[in-house]
């Protein structure tokens, strides 16, 4: 298992965690990196979570079960904290702290917890947890949806992943459409910026 | 150019597995393919219909998918490789027809894909479609791997054509929805036209023609046998004492375990890709080297059945578990942890899993089911119909689609759903066996599927109850494909024919059928009050655009609503719609203006009147 890295992306619908795990799969293809990826995207567009699951290297399974990621990626921090099952302590935890509070809340059906207290409970658990207001920082590339991208930066500069930073920058190229690249590539370096 | 179009053999393109098995196809020549859009296969089709616009392959949306096996079998005969694709249950739809196709069989190679389902993620059922190869005697192939669905699914048009009867290809959502790698191959030239030629002594399914095809059928599965003995895709790897046989995502978890485990010098593996006919011969000798076999296959039991029945007529006695206590589930989907645990006890190997972090310091979180969208009106229609019925003991049975969501809260409407089409039939069952109201919802796509057969019973029955039909304009829940409904410019086509719902309704024979808009809530609960009232069969057809597909074809330009400070708090937005707009922050409620789509129910239900247009300032 210890030329095998394991990812775990979560987010919620919408928030571009397909392209994302696209643009890391181009990536690997042109580095030549053995990689599968495996992904539940049924009710993306209805605001349920979505899930990838990549696996970088020699294994042959593309799913990843609990206590097995290498790092655990969230676009929202609700739906980091509900991935943890997938951590061991030796997880690197990313996670952006902007919340998204489901509906569910709002109909008074649950709490959202205080984003310290998400925070702490990750961060209590894990080796390192990285955290990074993407939202923020897709905002200031001047894409809103940009999201993704922060966060790819931030993972890629993380150095886990056995593809470089350039790699990942070269792969937005390959897969975003030309009218989006700039942002794309600016939210893409101030996520890495965000992680150094 | 469509990227499964390019013929440039050697491109290494990652692709997901139904875009693989949509190249495959390609790169096997199939020139007719037919689909009624189904999760996980949709994409398959969505392939293929943007590739048919760019070249002469022929794709349709079929009504449901034995029409689209219907056709496919028809194409098949007249000598053109044929495919169609649907998800498990809709081979139960399909079922009717495949069983005597596969008497009939076919003249050039048909793929009947089936995209089975373990642990539902999308369905309403986790069936096991391999039975299906036993019940209809038609052979099985099954991938493990996207880059291997490619490969098999040309493969799967020859076997076709070697026995001239349809094979199933039997993938699961871990193919269909995983990603790899893959290297395309060069394209076999399409043959678009065929001919064909009559044989009514071997067509036409008369008992007298149909006994002598059941002997043909069965003498067929004696050369499938053969195939399957001789096939590529039932492979062993490894040498050992032990063995362990598995198909489909089974084989990489079980690669993996033996590895994980440093066991794989001691374990031989069979892989089954071919698995109907079971490959006697390949087995027994796999089970004669053996002294214990595990059988790790997802779902139901029936790698394992067969092998000890093999194993009984060898009379080889060696132990042979896979499901049961202790070992494989047929529930759910496997996981790579999962297969190493049981592989590790079944052997006797020391195991311990991975570590896992404590849990138990999680507070409960706030979960987030998918939910309608921003402004659908199909959450209008619910909030209306809730409305007009108010006071009354209602079962509301439904159907499948988006609007399956409405069962959720705040909504909670949806009290029966077992298949497509059943909102039409089961309340013909609920009003007789009850004095309760019975209003039933289905959706425009699904009407056209299997709906009209079921509202014909009730009219001729002298049935007694509402069906609201949510006509979305598109088959929304599964991507926004089009449907008989559909106006097909939305998709800048020509060429198709378009039916209006409300002149099929009345064609059948209803007699109160009314047409709401749901955005107009006051006029809507009107109309289905007075529906409710009629004594037999209503109809109420709403009609409004999907949301998402409105905003994606650029016909809907959003409108933000906000709350205003008039708002009291009474909170009839947030408790009665559930709109994911809604956000409520230090106890007032707000609108979200980069969700709202300005449908403007809540300002039609606001009691304050303190809902409004976002003014752009």
């Amino acid at each position: 298992m210890s030329d095998t890295t394991r990812l775990i992306v979560v987010a919620v619908g919408g928030q571009g965690n397909l392209l994302a795990s696209s643009v890391l799969g181009e990536a690997a293809l042109m580095s030549g990196t053995p990689f599968r990826m495996s992904e539940i995207h049924g009710m993306a567009q209805r605001g349920g979570v979505v899930e990838s699951a990549m696996v970088f290297g020699n294994a042959q399974s593309n799913l990843i079960s609990d206590g097995e990621a290498d790092v655990l990626v969230g676009f929202e921090p609700l739906e980091t904290l509900r991935a943890m099952n997938k951590c061991n302590p030796d997880t690197l935890v990313i996670t952006n702290v902007t919340p998204l509070p489901p509906f569910t809340v709002a109909i008074g059906k649950g709490v959202y917890p205080p984003i310290e207290t998400i925070q702490e409970l990750i961060r209590s658990k894990v080796k390192q947890l990285i955290t990074l207001d993407a939202t923020a920082l897709a905002r200031e590339a001047g894409n809103i949806l940009a999201v993704n991208m922060v966060l790819l930066g931030a993972l890629a500069q993380s150095g886990i992943l056995p593809l470089s930073v350039e790699a990942i920058r070269n792969a937005i190229g390959a897969k975003t459409k030309p009218a989006f690249l700039e942002a794309n590539l600016k939210a893409f370096d101030l996520g890495v910026r965000a992680a150094q | 150019m469509h990227k499964l179009l390019i013929d440039q053999p050697g491109t290494r393109m990652v692709l997901l597995g139904n875009e693989a098995i949509a190249r495959g196809a390609f790169e096997a020549g199939v020139a007719v393919t037919a689909t009624y859009p189904g999760t996980p296969s949709s994409e398959i089709s969505l392939n293929f219909f943007q590739m048919a616009q760019e070249c002469d392959l022929y794709f349709e949306w079929s009504t449901n998918e034995k029409v689209a096996l219907e056709v496919v079998g028809a194409s098949a005969n007249c000598g053109v490789r044929s495919m169609c694709m649907m998800k498990h249950v809709g081979l139960n739809v399909a079922a009717d027809a495949l069983m005597t196709l596969a008497y009939v069989g076919v003249k050039a190679g048909l793929v009947v894909l089936t995209a089975d389902d373990p642990f539902m993620f999308s369905s309403q059922n986790e069936q096991d479609n391999r039975y299906y190869g036993k019940l209809s005697g038609l052979p099985v192939l099954e991938p493990s791997t996207v880059e291997e669905a490619k490969e098999m699914v040309g493969k799967a048009f020859e076997i076709s054509e070697i026995l001239q009867e349809p094979v199933l290809f039997r993938t699961t959502t871990r193919i269909n929805h995983s990603t790899a790698a893959v290297t395309f191959g060069p394209i076999t030239p399409r043959k678009r036209k065929g001919y064909f030629q009559k044989d009514p002594m071997n067509y036409v399914t008369v008992p007298a023609v149909s006994r002598a095809l059941h002997v043909k059928l069965l003498k067929n599965l004696e050369k499938a046998l053969e195939l399957s003995e001789n096939s590529p895709y039932n492979f062993v790897t490894g040498s050992g004492k032990w063995g362990v046989v598995c198909s489909g995502v089974s084989y990489p978890y079980v690669l993996d375990a033996l590895s994980d485990l440093n066991i794989a010098d001691r374990v031989q593996v069979l892989r089954i890709g071919f698995s109907h006919p079971l490959p006697t011969k390949k087995i027994t000798a796999f089970l004669a080297s053996c002294e214990k076999v595990l059988v790790a296959e997802e779902g139901e039991p029936v790698l394992e059945e067969g092998i000890r029945s093999i194993a009984q007529t060898a009379g080889l006695t060696l132990p042979i578990r896979g499901k049961g206590e202790g070992l494989f589930s047929r529930l759910y989907e496997f996981d790579p942890a999962g297969v190493r645990k049981v592989v590790a006890s079944y052997f006797g190997i020391p195991y311990t899993p991975k570590q896992t972090v404590p849990l138990n310091d999680i507070p409960p979180l706030p979960q987030r089911p998918p939910n309608l969208c921003a402004g659908c009106s199909h959450r209008a229609t619910f909030y209306a119909v809730k409305q007009a019925a108010a006071g009354k003991d209602v079962v509301y049975p439904t159907d499948i689609g988006c609007y399956t969501l409405g069962f959720l809260p705040p909504l909670g409407m949806g009290d029966f759903l077992i298949c497509m089409g059943g909102s039409t039939s089961t309340p013909c069952g609920f009003s007789k066996a009850t004095d309760q109201k019975v209003v039933s919802f289905i959706g425009d796509s699904t009407f056209f599927h299997s709906g009209m057969t079921g509202l014909a019973n009730a009219v001729f029955n002298n049935h007694n109850f509402t069906l609201i039909i949510l006509d979305n304009g598109i088959t929304a829940m599964t991507g926004h494909q089009p449907n008989p409904g559909v106006d097909m410019s939305l998709f800048n086509l020509s060429g198709y024919g378009r039916i209006s719902i409300q002149e099929v309704v009345k064609a059948l024979g209803v007699k109160h059928v009314s047409v709401i808009k749901p955005y107009k809530v006051r006029k809507s609960i009107e109309t289905i009050r007075e529906a409710l009232n009629y004594q037999g069969v209503s109809v109420v057809i709403a009609e409004e655009m999907c949301t998402l597909f409105a905003k994606s074809a650029k016909l809907l330009k959003a409108r933000p609503f906000m709350v205003s400070d008039k708002c009291r708090n009474h909170r009839n937005c947030v408790n009665l719609l559930g709109c994911p707009a809604f956000i409520v922050e230090n106890d007032r409620v707000h609108i979200d203006p980069t969700i709202c789509v300005g449908c403007a129910v809540c300002a039609q239900i606001c009691p304050e009147n303190a809902i409004v247009p976002l003014k752009s300032s």
